[in-house]
């Protein structure tokens, strides 16, 4: 069982880290987890997310459910806020989550097959 | 939706845009009575009267991206498909309760699911309301507290990732481990 000591371990680790966090230099990815979000999957990639994450020990980067984007039949919807640069990619799917996370989370290059523009047209 | 607590993550979710800062999610099972019970709670704005009424309806929303609002009508669709109910009181200012009853055994009751997912991403809202989850399988229980958690945390906050997937952990254990020793 996970237990209250794991918890505690997990305390001290993250309150010794704090200090060496930049003020704005985070990543943020917003999932849209509305009903038709969610009946389109948005769960499994939210969860996807958390987990890549933290294997990967990315404590700049934070993801946040959000309310409907008003797009349902191209949900789901994941956004990718980098500065000041926004991308938002839908019909996401664990394998796409992936690859976001890889491609462009990590290596700094936007995952053109997803990104919305394709699918508006 | 094909797991019962997809619909509670949507559930929740409008709980949370009433802007409450305490979701209670209490699931009972009962192999005596057959039934599967779903409540949840909140301390949110509430409906008037004439909402509630409505609410059930799938052509009503006060959304403005979409004329139809689905959330509660699938869930409502999902309980009577197993020969259950769905019911919700309200009230303004003071919180909105719903309750959601299945059979049981029921082959046409989708299952619990993944809870544990819908738990973390609920307190992954930019709007971080408390949740208080507890499951109980005819006499054992399991709770789990968020505000029981930041006490432990101190200034950590309950966002960070590694909180979240010990939290994940924690509720799929705690529920295994009572449907185990019923079992025993
Ligand atoms: N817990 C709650 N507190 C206050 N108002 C609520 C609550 N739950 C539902 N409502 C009201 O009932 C309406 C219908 O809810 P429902 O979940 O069915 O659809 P929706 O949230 O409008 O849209 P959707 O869920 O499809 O994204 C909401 O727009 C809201 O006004
Ligand atoms: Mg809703």
């Amino acid at each position: 069982m996970k237990s209250l000591a794991d918890l505690k371990k997990i305390r001290d680790a993250a309150q010794k880290k704090v200090t060496m966090r930049g003020k704005n230099d985070g990543t943020r990815v917003l999932v849209g987890m509305a009903t038709c979000g969610i009946s389109a999957g948005a769960r499994p990639v939210m969860n996807k997310f958390v987990e890549l994450i933290t294997e990967k020990n990315l404590d700049t980067v934070t993801v946040t459910p959000v309310g409907c984007i008003g797009e349902c039949s191209i949900e789901p919807i994941v956004e990718v806020l980098v500065g000041e640069q926004r991308t938002t990619y839908c019909r996401v799917d664990e394998k796409v989550a992936e690859r976001i996370f890889t491609e462009h989370i990590i290596g700094g290059k936007v995952v053109e097959d997803n990104i919305i523009g394709k699918f508006r047209l | 939706m094909n797991e019962l607590s997809l619909h509670i993550l949507d559930i929740c979710q409008n709980s949370t845009k009433a802007n409450a800062s305490l979701i209670s999610i209490i699931i009972e099972e009962s192999t005596k009575k057959n039934t599967f019970t779903i409540d949840i709670i909140d301390n949110g704005d509430g409906m008037d009267k004439e909402t509630l009424e409505r609410v059930t309806d799938p052509f009503f929303t006060t959304r403005t991206t979409r004329k139809v609002g689905l959330g509660i009508s699938l869930f409502k669709m999902a309980a009577e498909q197993s020969n259950g109910f769905l019911t919700i009181l309200s009230e303004k200012t003071k919180g909105t309760s719903l309750k959601c009853m299945f059979e049981l055994n029921n082959i046409d009751r989708a299952p619990l699911g993944k809870i544990e997912e819908t738990i973390a991403i609920l307190l992954l809202n930019a709007e971080g309301a408390d949740i208080v989850y507890k499951h109980v399988v005819n006499d054992l229980i399991y709770i789990f507290d968020s505000r029981e958690v930041k006490e432990v945390l101190e200034d950590v906050p309950l966002t960070d990732l590694n909180v979240i997937v010990w939290i994940k952990d924690n509720i799929k254990e705690g529920i295994l481990n009572i449907h185990k020793e019923e079992t025993l």
